[in-house]
């Protein structure tokens, strides 16, 4: 019973990086966009926070500053994609090369730095409750904003008439634009929102989940959390049950790892989280109706208003 | 007020124009970042882009790179047209290099003339199988591509990790991760003596031009061409979407296949857990600045590879970080991509001022 | 018999809308010239004219969707700017579009609640202000229903009940019977006169004469971006507008009389098809059978959405039968024969989306020549494209079907649709076909590029091919089938002669009154 507080806590930490960086693209997807620059902009976001924090020792100024990262590179996509009407797929693309160069060049000094880890909550008596205390009440602010975030999307999109602008769009942006919506504007916001988020997990990676910086510390994170999207089927409670199951995926392998396991080499057991998301991406691809049913039907096309 | 108007035709001075304009602005902007980095950014840009260029090792150092990349490239401008997105060139490229690198080890020791030949090829169908896989998923399940070639990529560094650091590790290595060089014979001979050109560039240039034959002469180039601009065209002509995404990307892993059996059998002779710089995301950059054509993506390949070898050269002569290269190549890549506007569409100033 | 009401006769009260010398210019066409235009309250105003003639530019500005570049809007006796369809509902201007702006995924309600400017559709006050409106029309909805499960005279009940939701005093009506049944077209209209008798003034878009000519109490004839005339309909005859719409005597095909049918062996026989539709928004086909003969002309009439996406994917060999004896070809089976291989056995095609589907819009003509041409006119040898023979056949389909383009070289999205679907039916008939199976030729066609089409879809019967013909458009299917059996929900009725039926029987059954064999 021991084990099990620090078993969730881990898997907390492993899956709140995916849930921002996947809610954030499900809002720019549900808008009709498709920005493959979430890696890019998760490192972007990872490496100003950590620098901002080694500098001014505010973390809450480095949390503000990785999702500010993000959204600015995110509006470099979209003054692309939306502006210049450049293929979503190639710019995403764009943008995740440049993050990785960017980050590298920004972070070179900050390699093994050290940092402290953001404070965790600590509520006198409530976190003191054995297991569930700690898991529910002892984490830092930033797993707490997940939940928030991923609600608040639940809400805007579904209940709101935001929402519901915004998912008009994505399905049928020429019809939006015929009733007068400004279709650009609305997925600007979209994709700044989107890269605000991701810029979030990035900092949560470099601030929390391993206090440091290193180039490419995202390791394909934000590759993953585009293909929780699909496997949510653009849901974002899906998403968080897609997040929470690579989150602990990823904290089995290691704790197998941990365990000093020789009979299965660690490539293969760190292989896992990649070829997990291979196999949920073809279980939820093959029932191409469900997916036409919840995709957005404009996901990906450059929008110009005379056709 | 600015308004984009579709262009009734592609403009063809655009086509060729933006590549050239983007290059001009990415160096410009590199002049400003170098500045802001506190580097003479004249100083900075010779360093970059002219000192590579002053000798004949560095001509040569700048074929070794590019062959690769303009490899990899071509294949993936094959899928590129048929709306095939391989990201995973990277991925296949270290499927090529371990059963090439593969076959090296095997046949240590009894080398012959008849070795690079077989890890070429052998380099091929590494890449090959392992495009397949998301040929078949996507074909079978449609699984997106993208997403299913890039996490291979991660799958085939763990391999090669694996190999290196387990059963093919060179015993004699001191721990280092590594096998052992590969013996003489298997070897890529080189071009000239004392240069390290070798045969990898004639065959880069062969790749060159059988891709061209292929895009503008063949008849499965134009198929390709229509199944990736209106699929539901290419169904009206009987064109088979399935044969098409096999077949595009069967060619493009076993192209980046063949770049990964160049670079263990010629510039590097071993398998190390890193073999490439990143060859086979550089390559998506190369196929979009060559306008996915085969002489076009020569001509990037080369500057792409100046790119590498003057981060280098920066590098030693003014400490400029080597990180400089990643940004200068994303930049590249958006300044291509924000100009191409210019080629489908023309950009008006209207006169906000309606009289209504 | 609304004579005190007419706009003819109240000339004191200022006119609702008031269009004065309203240009728009896009590149290369000036799609309005200076056009003035009086909307009074309590009529229903016929806006009249070809493709191309600028009717969809003129609604478009009026609704705020697009700027002009000069000309003043007058509302109520002062000039208002509208900047944005917003504005234009602010005024009291609603609007019925032309292709359904509806969207599938969402519910009715929902799609209420975006044109409206407030709300969603889980709204309780809005839904029962659909109920209520709705009912009180007679157009029967089920606000929570998701608009992919609707047919399509549902969809536009959708539209039309979005649009009263907001109390419009001016209802702008873009070609609002191109997707409805004979009977349907009888509901709309009977609801379009009580929204006039209630003092709404209704600006009705058609090239429908027959239709302005029942409905409306006034129209304005555009031509060319101009205005060439108004009148009254009513003292008009269809040919005498044809001729102020088209600015000449109206020339149809030339129908040569029908050839004798042979008895033998069927050219085509489809024999209990039934098929899937291949995405979840289509019809599926059920137990249809057909047959047509070396020789004539078989008409398959039907609103949109009935089946004929599914049934043509059927024929074209895009999509092969689950069985390969449901679909016969000279007495072959040909059910699980691909695309190309009936065209090989001298199938050809001429699918409803020209720009997209029959067309690589991309592309130079010469290689749309080669798209569905290569079998045919080899153009391939031993996997290489003959160029020059290629290039050779383009030219002469430009040359034979009068295709307007600057020459071989010209993107197939710079011609007009007029000239690009001559360009297709061209590419198609040179190639010589047994059997041509075609999708809406004329849809959006100018007039003088439909007639010439008809016409050599006749002439390629009369020389003794099959010609399958589907077409929502009864007036062509009339003019030019020998046989015509109608489609609905994914059944095809028994075929008729033409000259042995009227077109209001085909009415009927294309709203669904037809027994399907079992």
């Amino acid at each position: 019973m021991d084990l099990l507080a620090p078993i969730m806590i881990s898997i907390i930490a492993a899956s709140t990086p995916l849930l921002f960086a996947a809610i954030g693209e499900l809002v720019v997807e549900k808008s009709g966009v498709l920005n493959l620059g979430v890696e890019g902009m998760m490192l972007g976001g990872a490496v100003i926070a950590f620098i901002v924090s080694v500098e001014t020792g505010n973390s809450t100024l480095a949390v503000v500053a990785g999702a500010a990262m993000g959204a600015v590179m995110a509006s470099l996509f979209a003054l692309l994609t939306l502006g210049l009407l450049a293929n979503q797929v190639a710019t995403g693309l764009a943008l995740t090369l440049f993050g990785i160069g960017l980050s590298a060049l920004l972070g070179q000094g900050y390699v093994g730095t050290p940092l402290k880890a953001l404070p965790k909550l600590s509520i006198t008596g409530l976190s003191d409750i054995p297991i569930l205390g700690l898991v529910l009440f002892g984490q830092d602010v930033l797993v707490y904003l997940s939940f928030l975030v991923t609600g608040g999307v639940a809400w805007f999109l579904y209940r709101t008439r935001g929402g519901l602008i915004l998912r008009s769009v994505g399905e049928n942006p020429q019809a939006a634009h015929a009733i007068g919506f400004p279709v650009i504007r609305i997925r600007l916001f979209a994709v700044l929102f989107g890269g605000a988020m991701a810029g979030l997990g990035g900092a949560y990676l470099s601030l929390s989940y391993t206090p440091m910086w290193a180039e490419e510390m995202s390791a394909g994170r934000g590759w993953i959390a585009l293909a929780l999207v699909v496997f949510a089927t653009w849901r974002p409670g899906r998403v968080v049950v897609g997040a929470y199951l690579f989150g602990g995926l990823t904290l089995a392998q290691l704790h197998l790892q941990g365990m000093g396991s020789t009979a299965i080499p660690s490539q293969f057991l760190n292989m896992v989280p990649y070829i997990a998301t291979i196999v949920v991406l073809v279980l939820i691809s093959r029932d191409a109706t469900r997916i036409r049913m919840n995709a957005p039907a404009s996901i990906g096309k450059v929008f110009h208003p005379d056709g | 007020m600015i308004a984009l108007e579709r262009r009734p035709n592609t403009s063809r001075f655009w086509l060729y124009a933006t590549p050239l304009l983007a290059v001009i602005l990415t160096v410009l902007s590199g002049a400003i970042l170098f500045t802001v980095l506190g580097f003479d950014p004249i100083e900075a840009l010779t360093a970059y882009f002219i000192s590579p260029l002053r000798d004949s090792y560095g001509l040569g150092e700048l074929t070794i790179k590019a062959t690769p990349l303009a490899i990899i490239a071509i294949g993936l401008a094959i899928g590129f047209r048929a709306n095939v997105w391989n990201i995973g060139a990277e991925g296949q490229l270290t499927l090529g290099a371990i059963t090439g690198g593969g076959l090296a080890l095997l046949f240590y020791g009894a080398e012959g003339p008849w070795l690079p030949p077989l890890m070429l090829v052998g380099g091929m169908l590494g890449g090959a199988v392992w495009a397949a896989i998301p040929a078949f998923l996507r074909t079978r399940f449609n699984a997106n591509e993208i997403l299913v070639s890039l996490m291979l990529t991660y799958v085939a560094g763990l391999l090669l990790s694996y190999l290196v650091t387990g059963p093919w590790k060179d015993p004699m290595g001191f721990g280092f991760p590594r096998t052992r060089m590969f013996g003489e014979g298997a070897l890529l001979p080189t071009l000239f003596a004392g240069s390290r050109m070798h045969i990898g560039f004639p065959i880069a240039l062969a790749t060159v031009a059988g891709a061209w034959f292929l895009i503008a002469r063949s008849f499965i180039g134009f198929q390709i061409k229509v199944v990736g601009l209106t699929p539901p065209a290419a169904g009206y002509a009987g064109f088979s979407n399935k044969r098409i995404i096999w077949a595009t990307l069967l060619c493009s892993g076993a192209l980046a296949g063949l770049a990964g059996a160049i670079e263990v059998s010629g510039p590097i002779g071993q398998l190390t857990p890193s073999i490439s710089p990143g060859y086979g995301f550089t390559a998506i950059i190369v196929a979009f600045l060559g306008r996915l054509h085969p002489l076009g993506i020569l001509c990037a390949a080369m500057l792409m590879a100046l790119s590498y070898i003057g981060g280098e050269s920066a590098q030693i002569e003014l400490g400029l970080p080597l990180a400089v290269t990643g940004v200068f190549q994303g930049m590249l890549l958006f300044f291509l991509l924000a100009s191409d506007v210019l080629v489908h569409y023309r950009i008006r100033l209207r006169l906000t001022r309606e009289a209504v | 018999m609304h004579s005190e009401t007419s706009p003819l006769t109240a000339s004191n009260t200022p006119p609702r809308l008031r269009l004065r010398e309203i240009t728009k210019r896009f590149p290369g066409c000036l799609a309005n010239d200076a056009v003035s235009l009086d909307l009074a309250p309590g009529e229903i105003h016929a806006l009249l004219g070809e493709n191309g003639a600028g009717k969809s530019t003129l609604v478009k500005i009026l609704y705020g969707v697009q700027g002009a570049d000069s000309g003043v809007i007058e509302w109520e006796g002062r000039a208002v700017d509208i900047p944005n369809p917003s504005a234009a509902r602010a005024l009291g201007i609603g609007m019925v579009f032309q292709h359904f702006s509806l969207f599938e995924t969402l519910s009715v309600a929902d799609n209420v609640a975006l044109a409206m400017d407030r709300g969603t559709g889980r709204d309780p006050a809005l839904l029962a202000e659909i109920r209520r409106l709705s009912t009180d029309y007679g157009l029967a909805l089920d606000p929570t229903r998701i608009v992919h499960e609707l047919s399509v005279g549902e969809r536009q009940r959708v539209e039309i009940v979005r649009c009263l939701m907001q109390n419009p005093s001016l209802i702008v009506m873009d070609e609002p019977t191109s997707v409805l049944t004979p009977s349907e077209v009888e509901k709309l209209f009977t609801v379009l006169r009580r929204l006039r008798d209630e003092g709404r003034t209704i600006l009705y878009i058609s090239h429908k004469l027959q239709e302005i000519r029942d409905l409306c109490d006034r129209a304005t004839i555009l031509r060319g971006g101009k205005v060439v005339a108004s009148c009254d309909p009513r003292q008009e005859t269809p040919n005498s507008l044809a001729a102020l719409m088209i600015g000449r005597a109206f020339d149809g095909p030339k129908a040569g009389k029908p050839v004798q049918v042979g008895d033998g062996v069927p050219l085509l026989a489809v024999q209990g098809l039934s098929m899937e539709a291949d995405s979840p928004f289509g019809t599926s086909l059920k137990n249809i059978s057909f047959t047509v003969r070396a020789g004539e002309i078989f008409g398959i009439a039907g609103v949109a959405g009935n089946g004929q996406n599914t049934l043509l994917a059927a024929l074209s060999g895009e999509r092969t039968a689950p069985r390969d004896d449901w679909v016969k070809f000279e007495g072959h089976s040909i059910g699980r024969v691909g695309a190309r291989g009936r065209r090989d056995m001298g199938i050809s095609f001429v699918p409803e989306e020209r720009l997209g589907h029959g067309s690589v819009p991309d592309l130079p003509l010469e290689d749309n020549a080669l798209l569905s041409g290569w079998g045919r006119w080899g153009l391939v040898r031993h996997g290489l494209i003959a160029r020059g023979k290629s290039r050779q056949k383009a030219e002469d389909v430009i040359e034979a079907f009068n295709v307007v383009s600057t020459g071989t070289g010209a993107a197939a999205r710079s011609l007009s649709g007029g000239n690009l679907q001559k360009f297709i039916i061209g590419r198609e008939i040179m190639q010589e076909p047994k059997l041509l199976i075609a999708a809406q030729p004329t849809w959006g066609v100018d007039a003088g590029s439909a007639a010439a089409i008809q016409s050599a879809l006749i002439e390629l019967a009369r020389a003794g091919a099959g010609v399958v013909v589907v077409s929502q458009d009864l007036d062509e299917l009339f003019t030019i089938a020998d046989r015509v059996a109608v489609i609905f929900d994914g059944a095809l009725s028994e075929s008729r002669p033409t000259h042995a039926t009227s077109a209001e029987d085909v009415g009927l059954l294309m709203g669904g009154l037809f027994e399907v064999a079992p």
